[in-house]
């Protein structure tokens, strides 16, 4: 899915892949992609502005660590409000997805 | 988004940076890794990633708020392009806070002595009583600022009126503090009933008098002084209370002080002493004023009782008078004085804004003054609005810039609104501090020390608020008018060789020929309105008053705390006149009764062969006074030493009684008498000389006749008499020793010295204001409007510079081309001065009775306004006319 994703939606994968451990944006970026497929082609830049924006909510944190290379980089992690927020906005994204499917595919069976 | 992350936006934003730099890397070694070259293996990673900068301009932009940051950025520009553009930015703001300074100014200063009420309990109750018919005129004797009654007449009114829950009376006077030689005044106020509680104020310490205080006979009257004298006098100590207080050699106790806020009920003035009236005795001794059924010195106030007005407290007095007038006759009246007196009724009148001598004496011309700064006010809108446009002008390809770059219309629109905000808010802060400065300048121009003017001028919000709104709405106006239009366009039509755009069309560049026009309309009534003004003082100043008056100093000298019998009181005089004539650097010394321009007066009825012909204004003088003050006798002689209380009573006249009461033969020997008091005839007087004619009391008066008797042949001498000194230069030395010269006879003496050149300067105080501020602002507005037409024409010439680049390369010569241009110009000056002498002519009409020697439509001083301003219009436009046509035409071609 090129362009356009919902923000919410993304911001749901990044928890979702941070579910696993800490990572910087390089490697939430690839494993995105990777996990998804190659279906998910996210725009790496819009990851940053997504990573700012679930920080300033409180439901990750941000902190120094050595990258592979022994680069300084820049680590993500969940908090304890964050995991929470996992059940919940999968519980969400369930409810839209059901609901765009009753439209598309009305139910036949009666 | 947190505080801490606001504060710290910038050191995130590199955090940011870095990040997404390591991003890169990692991607690279990756890309690499995958088998690309470094290059190929960095653009893939820009790619992947997308735009950088983007990407941490929306970072960032979550980490501010957007608005305080654009607000700010917006803000440094306009100070930046302020900078850049001194010039502009100086006349703007000048203007802006001359016209909404020097309004509020002088808005304030009418609204305080014209329009605001007295600061006392509910104004509105009260209303001032006073003879509201009068047929004829009074007679007798007036003193004091407000004459309206007499103390008979108070205290029967007082006393049979149903109106007024309160009632009370007052004079202003003036004390001594000093015992004797160089005198100390005091301002005073006598007061009769319940002054204070009349007016609703209640004392700061101790307490106030009420009508229990003011009986007949007063044994031991205590005295209320103001917060201003307590502050002075006795630095504000808590003590004050029973402390004694000398006025006029006579101690007092303190027995109050009232609040600060507090001046008495006379705009413009304040009081530092008040005395209950029944203790006028104590100090005035036989010329007590209470008994006195013919002078007039008291003003009355009363408060309403609920349920009256003021038309019926009016009718209810002037039903009274019939009672009233027939027990105060005065018994000095002739037949027909006595006619006239049983015919006053009294009223009631409102009396809210309180009394104001201020007001009656500068009322119009503290409304022409209001008039001025209005016009002035307009004046600086229009210049305001010419440089806004003209800037919007210049503008223009900027703001068509700034759009192809991709800026919003909003964005530009809000950049240019700050511009002119800040311009507004310089504007307004200078207007302030030319508010206060102007206010402090207007009081004390119309202060002197004879005639102390108090005025409470607190900066009006309402005011300020009203002109600021009006300059800096002409500001945003005309600042963002153009604008709008300008971003309208589109940029490539903007940037467009030629530079034409929007704002180069007839309609907007006619507006600024129409400002133009009125400025310079407006600056030319102005310019009349300062050079009649000028004018007139400069007539006053060298009209001959009939003396000399540069060297003459005057000393009056007063007897009542020395206590000298009546008959000793000539010798006394004579004695202080000789050893004033002895102190060195003084040339003549003579005595006399009323001196010139203080505002004194004494006349009478003159009897000629019999018949009364009219009142004549009279002064008695000793030998030596005309040689003292430089006036020629014409005929006959000076009074000497042959004109002794036993001798035949003889008189001096001027020129103008001879004009007047003795056509025909030789003045010199003629008679004529005077109607006394008692309304009788005096003896004879016979004329011994002619004198030329003097001024009297004032220098804008026409020459009245006057008759001089000798200060000797009065029938009793006064306590009081002036004594004139004519000195080669005055210096503190030479009065000290005058002083001197006076308390060596008697320490109890109290001298005042004034110079009479100060006395007529003071006495021009209103003529003197309304040259000084017309003439300001008429320069001031001049300049304004000059500067406008040169901002007008340099941008016309730079307009046309193609046009001007071809016709001098086509062979135009210069002389041609400046030419063409002054003549536009011209044709704007002209347009504007015809309109403005219709103006100038109309509102001159309003100035007429304030101007001396010179006629509204005066001719020289209209040519002169029109000379000085077409020349000065000239300049402007010949220069930027003359600059264009240096520009080398290949210059003026080459389009940038």
């Amino acid at each position: 899915m090129h362009g356009e994703m919902l923000q919410g939606t993304l911001d749901l994968l990044v928890l979702k892949t941070l579910a696993i451990g800490p990572a910087d944006g390089h490697t939430i970026a690839h494993a995105i992609e990777q996990r998804s497929e190659e279906v998910l082609q996210v725009e790496h830049g819009s990851l940053y502005p997504a990573l700012h924006r679930l920080e300033d909510r409180g439901w990750i944190v941000s902190f120094w660590g050595t990258s592979e290379n022994n680069r300084r980089a820049r680590y993500y992690r969940l908090t304890q409000v964050g995991r929470q927020q996992i059940a919940e906005q999968t519980n969400r994204w369930d409810a839209i997805v059901q609901a765009v499917n009753r439209i598309l595919r009305p139910a036949t069976e009666g | 988004m947190s505080i801490s992350r606001y504060l710290r936006r910038s050191r995130w934003d590199d955090e940011r940076a870095h990040e997404l730099e390591v991003y890169l890397d990692i991607e690279t070694d990756e890309n690499i890794a995958r088998g690309m070259t470094p290059e190929e293996a960095r653009f893939a990673a820009r790619r992947k990633l997308g735009n950088a900068t983007q990407i941490r301009e929306v970072i960032y932009e979550m980490n501010t708020i957007t608005f305080i940051e654009t607000v700010w950025q917006d803000l440094k520009h306009a100070v930046r392009l302020l900078r850049h553009n001194p010039a502009f930015a100086c006349v703007a703001i000048v203007s802006l806070a001359l016209g909404t300074g020097a309004n509020t100014a002088m808005f304030q200063l009418v609204d305080a002595v014209r329009l605001r009420t007295l600061p006392v309990e509910r104004p509105e109750e009260l209303a001032e009583v006073r003879v509201a018919v009068v047929p004829n005129g009074r007679q007798g004797s007036f003193n004091g600022r407000r004459a309206a009654l007499t103390n008979p007449q108070w205290e029967l009114i007082r006393d049979q009126q149903q109106a007024f829950s309160h009632m009370m009376a007052w004079t202003a006077t003036r004390f001594d503090l000093a015992t004797g030689g160089e005198v100390r005044p005091t301002e005073a106020v006598w007061i009769a009933g319940d002054f204070f509680t009349t007016l609703g104020v209640k004392p700061l310490i101790g307490r106030v008098l009420t009508s229990a205080d003011d009986r007949r006979g007063c044994p031991a009257p205590g005295v209320v002084i103001s917060y201003g004298f307590w502050q002075r006098q006795f630095g504000g100590d808590p003590a004050v209370l029973g402390r004694p207080l000398t006025l006029d050699g006579r101690a007092f106790d303190i027995i109050g002080v009232t609040p600060a806020s507090f001046f008495g009920v006379d705009v413009g003035r304040t009081f530092d002493v008040a005395l209950p009236l029944c203790a006028e005795p104590l100090l005035l001794g036989t010329d007590t004023r209470l008994d006195r059924r013919d002078s007039w010195f008291l003003a009355a106030i009363g408060r309403l009782k609920p349920g009256w007005t003021v038309d019926r407290a009016s009718a209810h007095l002037n039903g009274l008078s019939q009672g009233i007038v027939e027990a105060t006759l005065p018994d000095t009246y002739n037949a027909d004085g006595v006619k006239n007196y049983l015919a006053f009724k009294f009223g009631a009148f409102p009396f809210s804004t309180g009394a104001s001598a201020l007001r009656t004496r500068y009322a119009t011309s503290l409304w022409i003054l209001l008039g001025v700064t209005g016009l002035v006010l307009l004046i600086t809108c229009a210049n305001l609005a010419n440089l806004m446009l003209a800037r919007a002008t210049a503008r223009e390809r900027e703001v068509a810039v700034r759009l192809a770059i991709g800026a919003s219309r909003r964005r530009v629109v809000r950049q240019l609104l700050s511009e002119s905000l800040l311009l507004a808010a310089i504007g307004t802060i200078g207007g302030l501090i030319v508010a206060a400065w102007f206010s402090r300048v207007l009081v004390r121009f119309l202060s002197s020390a004879n005639d102390p003017l108090f005025v409470d001028l607190p900066l009006d919000w309402r005011v300020f608020a009203f002109t600021s709104a009006v300059a800096v709405t002409a500001c945003l106006f005309f600042g963002l008018a153009p604008a709008l239009r300008a971003t309208r366009l589109s940029p490539g039509a903007a940037m467009k060789a030629g530079g034409r755009g929007s704002t180069d069309t007839r309609e907007r560049f006619s507006i600024r020929r129409g400002l133009v026009v009125v400025q310079v309309a407006l600056s030319l009534v102005l310019l009349v309105g300062a050079l009649l003004f000028v004018g007139s003082l400069r007539h006053l100043m060298t009209t001959d008053p009939g003396f000399r008056a540069d060297g003459v100093i005057h000393a009056s000298l007063d007897l009542r705390r020395a206590d000298i019998p009546p008959e000793n009181r000539e010798r006394t005089f004579q004695d202080i006149v000789a050893r004033v004539r002895a102190v060195p650097g003084v040339r003549a010394v003579a005595e006399v009764m009323v001196a010139p321009i203080t505002g004194s007066l004494w006349n009478r009825g003159i009897y000629v062969d019999g018949k009364l012909v009219e009142s004549s204004l009279l002064n008695a003088v000793s030998p030596g006074y005309f040689r003292t003050m430089d006036t020629p006798v014409i005929k006959g002689r000076d009074f000497d030493s042959r004109d002794t209380s036993n001798a035949p009573r003889v008189a001096i006249v001027n020129a103008r009684f001879v004009e007047r009461f003795l056509k025909g033969a030789d003045p010199v020997g003629r008679v004529f008498q005077l109607e006394d008091r008692k309304g009788q005839l005096t003896e004879s007087y016979e004329i011994v000389g002619i004198v030329k004619n003097t001024k009297y009391y004032d220098l804008k008066e026409d020459f009245e006749s006057i008759a001089f008797v000798p200060l000797a042949q009065r029938p009793e001498r006064a306590t009081d008499t002036t004594v004139a000194v004519r000195t080669d230069a005055i210096s503190s030395a030479l009065t000290g020793a005058l002083v001197r010269a006076v308390t060596d006879v008697h320490p109890a003496i109290a001298v005042q010295i004034d110079t009479l050149t100060q006395q007529i300067e003071e006495s021009l105080a209103r003529e003197r204001l309304m040259a000084f501020l017309s003439g300001l602002f008429g320069g001031l507005a001049a300049l304004i409007a000059m500067i406008g037409l040169y901002g007008v024409m340099s941008y016309m010439v730079v307009r046309r510079r193609t046009e001007i680049g071809i016709r001098m390369a086509l062979g135009a010569d210069r002389v041609r081309v400046v030419r063409m241009i002054v003549r536009e110009a011209g044709l704007l000056v002209i347009i504007g001065m015809t309109l403005g002498i219709g103006l100038a002519l109309a509102a001159a009409r309003t100035a007429s009775a304030l101007l001396f020697g010179l006629q509204p439509w005066d001719p020289p001083t209209l040519a002169t306004a029109l000379v000085s301003l077409g020349t000065v219009a000239a300049l402007a436009s010949w220069v930027p006319a003359y600059r264009a046509s240096r520009v080398p035409p290949t210059t003026a071609l080459r389009q940038d």
